[in-house]
């Protein structure tokens, strides 16, 4: 065999290459670097819920509600407490991820269909109270009030809120951190109780595996990374919406995640890149660009159902 | 040798409603030995395993592991005092590769360390003892291609390498045979009497081919309407009349 080539570490190279050189290329394209920024943030969001979907074969439908609850965390916490982006972030974290470890309690014992419809109630639990409580949350206007601040890291400052390129960059270093992370995870002992679990869950339970523990586990995990994108989400912003938290939320990350492709890595975040693009490109055409979102999602789910990232490996054959 | 059984049931009993799927069974299997389990079809012999491995409870009756019981001992707990099982439909990780099969499995019957995988020190461990149940299992050959690509007999020997990978004391084999040709059926029955004459494990199995059964067992117990119909050597149950009437004049 020739090497083939998108081997995991060709993947790596071009993934990050692409990712690093973005403010120069794509203004050539006709983008801008905040669209890189959404792109990064909505990857982030799909690659976390992907470790439920694709790598423990968990299906959740309400992840808008740790992704918006992340965003809501992250805002209220700097407008409310203190200005500082980098605690707000943690908070938004925190917040989310807490958030879903509780509930996660409520769902191990849950599987498939009502599984998903007990995260969509989660979910829209989480929407209406941030769209009923005009006080606190901003109702249905969204929060405002916060904005990303300057980073003082001693030796030098990271103006996150003057220049684009730079919270770019920031967003781009936590997004490399945290699915460094997950990467880390999934090649753990734990990791591969989750494809466990995915490929065979009685077989799991008969060698020993814990499964509910471990659920709740990947879970919790899962909320996490996906509140933390919600904080990111928030910043780019410096806005938290509602609609960040609606099911409509949910069902993109799903879109995202499948048209890119669950079984694999960086499926994910090659979704996010088609979705944020066409939102962009067709939404300044017209109005109801959700449709062609739509038809790009069946096509791709009838021709390639693997994703278009498992069809290139499997073109490759990796 | 031990007079302490490794698996003793005493009176189990399951129902399901009204129906008793295992009606007052009792069986002592000695360390070292292959029991069969036979029976016609919804005899509850599979039944009679679930109570054994903790899948559920039983209705009345209990069931001993070294002299211990275990009644109130869910299965995960069943498989750490040494309780290995395949399944009648092969349960295996199809889309995962052999390797990476008997690796989880591994890496469950070693329990996780941060500490050990940290450093490193599990992971020859583990590579080790994956590689020691791959050769038991003849699978060396195929390690890294996915086991939902094997042959039935290859898939089924990748099973029992699974379970070997939790170093069980006790093997329950539920039709390691089933629906395979001859030369499959071949295959995994060397392999079953290997583990039983070279390794001493003590195997419990449930049979359909009876070739096999009086090829390999030790002893067989016959199962008929839930009850314990007969036990005892090959030759005694081949000469049984309740069981030929029962069982073995309808399979021939």
């Amino acid at each position: 065999m020739n090497e083939n080539f998108l081997s995991r570490h060709r993947q790596l190279l071009i993934v990050w290459a692409l990712l690093l050189t973005v403010p120069f290329w794509l203004p050539m394209l006709g983008g801008y670097t905040a669209l890189a920024g959404r792109v990064v943030v909505f990857a982030l969001a799909a690659m976390s819920f992907n470790l439920l979907l694709g790598f423990t074969g968990i299906m959740s439908f309400g992840h808008a509600a740790y992704f918006g609850l992340g965003a809501y965390g992250c805002g209220l916490f700097m407008k409310f407490v203190t200005a500082s982006t980098l605690l707000g972030v943690l908070a938004g974290t925190l917040v989310g991820g807490i958030a879903g470890t509780l509930f996660g309690l409520l769902l191990v014992r849950r599987r498939g269909v009502y599984f998903a419809m007990v995260t969509i109630a989660f979910g829209q639990v989480c929407f209406y109270i941030a769209y009923k409580w005009d006080e606190f949350t901003g109702g249905y206007d969204g929060l405002r009030g916060f904005a990303r601040a300057p980073i003082d890291f001693g030796i030098f400052k990271l103006d996150i809120a003057a220049s684009n390129n730079a919270f770019y960059y920031f967003v781009v270093a936590i997004f490399g951190l945290a699915v460094g992370l997950q990467a880390l995870i999934l090649k753990s002992p734990f990791g591969r109780t989750m494809l466990a679990i995915r490929e065979n869950e009685r077989r799991a339970r008969f060698l020993g595996i814990p499964i509910e523990k471990h659920i709740w586990l990947a879970f919790s995990i899962s909320c996490f990374f996906t509140a933390l994108a919600g904080s990111l989400y928030a910043l780019l912003n410096n806005f938290a919406d509602p609609l960040g938290l609606n099911y409509i939320m949910s069902g993109n990350i799903v879109m995202i995640t499948v048209m890119g492709g669950m079984r694999t890595f960086w499926g994910p975040l090659v979704g996010a890149v088609l979705f944020v693009a066409l939102q962009d490109y067709v939404s300044s055409m017209t109005t109801n660009w959700m449709f062609f979102v739509g038809l790009t999602f069946v096509a791709v789910v009838l021709f390639f159902p693997r994703g278009l990232m498992g069809m290139l490996q499997k073109r490759a054959g990796t | 040798m031990s007079t302490v059984p490794k698996l003793e049931v005493k009176g189990a009993t399951k129902q399901f409603g009204s129906l008793v799927a295992v009606s007052d069974v009792s069986m002592r299997v000695m360390p070292g030995e292959l029991r069969a389990v036979i029976g016609p079809n919804g005899a509850g012999k599979t039944t009679f395993f679930n109570l054994i491995t903790g899948f559920f409870p039983p209705t009345s009756g209990d069931i001993l592991l070294d002299g211990q019981n275990i009644n109130s001992i869910p299965a995960a707990g069943r498989v750490k005092l040494g309780m290995g099982r395949t399944f009648q439909i092969t349960e295996i990780f199809p889309e995962l590769t052999v390797r990476e099969n008997a690796r989880i499995a591994v890496e469950t019957g070693l329990g996780f360390s941060l500490r050990g995988w940290l450093t490193g020190a599990d992971e020859k461990r583990v590579r080790d003892a994956s590689d020691e149940v791959m050769t038991m299992a003849n699978l060396t050959a195929k390690a890294d291609r996915l086991v939902g690509e094997l042959s039935h007999g290859d898939q089924r020997s990748a099973e029992i390498a699974m379970a070997l990978a939790l170093k069980p004391t006790l093997l329950l084999l539920d039709e390691p045979t089933a629906g395979m040709g001859d030369e499959e059926t071949y295959q995994v029955t060397g392999l079953i009497r290997r583990l039983h004459r070279d390794s001493k494990y003590t195997i419990v199995l449930i049979e359909h081919d009876m070739r096999v059964v009086f090829h390999l067992a030790d002893r067989i117990s016959v199962l008929a309407e839930g009850k314990l119909l007969a036990e005892g050597t090959p030759a005694e149950i081949a000469a049984n009349e309740h069981v030929q009437n029962a069982y073995l004049g309808k399979a021939e």
